[in-house]
């Protein structure tokens, strides 16, 4: 029947959840309240980032038992995470049907220097990235979808801000960049031409850019929006809040009328107490997820 | 004549751009305000049940239903058709339902069975439509008095009720505009 993991459909799926959340969940009920509140697709998880950083050791690929558990809980899409580099971790989310795969750095790398490649794949990935180059990397292996990568599990937005200023910014250097000056700045990227020049042409990412880590209210959520973001992660955000359900369905809100500070007002009040936040400053070089990859 | 798309999440830029690349105007969405500038609505691909949820709390559901039984034209692809449906299989979720048909979601399995192939579309012509599933539903069955624009495999994936279309696929992420040109001309045939 037809042609199945095609570019048109891996991308296009990324297409759908634009303007949407995505929630980190760890059991069926956690992603039953997600999508109760809106949620377009949730990221199944054993931990969350927050815990994940405060339990220290070796992040892994869930239990595929409480991936399924997930995927029979809701109708939205499912996606979930892999190491960095960790193909076989990716060839069993295929094989469970998981909808997406996110190579993340929110879990130890597999690999220091090789990322999965991806196009080998039926099913599509996302991942992160600190800046351009290192998103049109990310795109050259076959991700068909991009998340700024900020600071997991620390409730903290500035990174996700920096990255995604800085990606913004790289597009519009390419944009004003002359023809035959493309070649010299792909090499200073480190990306690949033809990407580079596609950019330059269309002045956008080839596919969805969503923002990620460190969302923690409304007000984030709708910033990162005006910044230019197609779409909001939320891991830790929502279920290390006080009322995880009042704060996914104001950050669903938030996210579609990002533009509407008279809804953004309504939505950001009686929320609760968000979760715990960490200052940048505080958490050591090595302990910083953003750093994991290339 | 204005061309309004639902903006509440999903591929509402895509419907945008294929508009334009159709020669037609259109804003987004989000408010009834916005509802009552525009000749006729397309419903994007996206999440039915984000949508529908967002629709519900910003009281866009009366405002919708009341033009589209006035006679403006509306048009859904895939979350779109499903909440045209007047009958969801299996679910409560909050709809227009406006269209007489019976929908199933998620009816090709999830997204490693997501698929894009030709299909033929007798109303658009001879030469076949590239059609890309993503995680799509199909109509299950029809009420007499609509008529159906095609079948992949048996199943139906485009039909049309009066003023309101429906398909399954997502012909904003192609570059063939026939489906888009076929909708404006019965927003053109509305407002004669």
């Amino acid at each position: 029947m037809g042609e199945k993991g095609t570019w048109a459909v891996k991308k296009g799926l990324a297409e759908m959840l634009k303007g949407g959340v995505i929630m980190d969940v760890t059991t069926p009920e956690q992603a039953r309240i997600a999508e109760e509140a809106g949620a377009c697709a949730v990221m199944a998880l054993e931990r969350v980032p927050a815990d994940i950083r405060a339990a220290g050791g070796v992040a892994r690929m869930a239990d595929p038992t409480v991936i399924l558990r997930i995927m029979e809980a809701v109708t939205i899409p499912v996606m979930a995470k892999v190491r960095i580099g960790h193909f076989v971790e990716a060839q069993i989310l295929q094989e469970l049907g998981v909808d997406y795969i996110d190579e993340s750095e929110v879990l130890t790398p597999a690999d220091e220097q090789h990322h999965i490649n991806k196009h080998a794949f039926r099913v599509p990935f996302v991942c992160g990235a600190r800046n351009l180059g290192e998103a049109l990397r990310r795109i050259a292996e076959g991700a068909a979808m991009i998340r700024t990568k900020g600071e997991p599990g620390t409730g903290n937005v500035v990174e996700a801000v920096r990255h995604m200023r800085l990606m913004m910014a790289g597009i519009r250097r390419l944009q004003n960049t002359p023809r035959e000056e493309l070649m010299a700045a792909a090499k200073e990227m480190g990306a690949p031409y033809e990407l580079v020049v596609q950019v330059a042409e269309t002045g956008r990412l080839p596919v969805v850019n969503f923002a990620a880590g460190g969302i923690a209210t409304p007000a984030d959520a709708a910033m990162m929006m005006q910044l230019g973001a197609d779409g909001i992660f939320v891991g830790s955000g929502i279920f290390k809040s006080k009322n995880p359900a009042a704060r996914a369905k104001a950050i669903v809100a938030a996210t579609t009328y990002y533009n509407d500070p008279k809804v953004l007002a309504e939505v950001s009040k009686d929320l609760g107490e968000a979760m715990p936040g960490l200052e940048i400053a505080a958490i050591a070089p090595e302990q910083r997820m953003q750093d994991r990859g290339w | 004549m204005l061309i309004g798309v639902l903006a509440l999440q999903g591929a509402f830029r895509e419907h945008q751009q294929a508009l334009a690349a159709c020669g037609a105007e259109s804003i987004q969405v989000r408010r009834p305000e916005e509802l009552e500038k525009v000749n006729g609505l397309i419903i994007p691909g996206g999440e039915s049940t984000t949508i529908g949820k967002l629709m519900m709390e910003y009281a866009l559901i009366e405002p919708i239903k009341y033009r589209g039984e006035k006679g403006m034209p509306i048009f859904g692809t895939c979350a779109g058709m499903i909440l045209l449906a007047k009958e969801i299989e299996g679910s409560e979720q909050p709809r227009l339902g406006l269209m007489n048909i019976k929908v199933r979601r998620n009816a090709y399995g999830r997204q490693v069975d997501s698929f894009e192939e030709d299909l033929n579309i007798p109303v658009l012509g001879d030469d076949p439509f590239r059609a890309v599933f993503i995680r799509a539903p199909y109509i299950m069955e029809v009420a007499p008095g609509v008529e159906v624009l095609a079948r992949h495999e048996e199943k139906i994936v485009c039909a049309r009720e009066g003023t309101f279309l429906a398909a399954a696929f997502h012909p904003e992420l192609t570059s063939d505009g026939r489906l888009h040109m076929y909708f404006l001309n019965m927003v053109k045939k509305s407002i004669a």
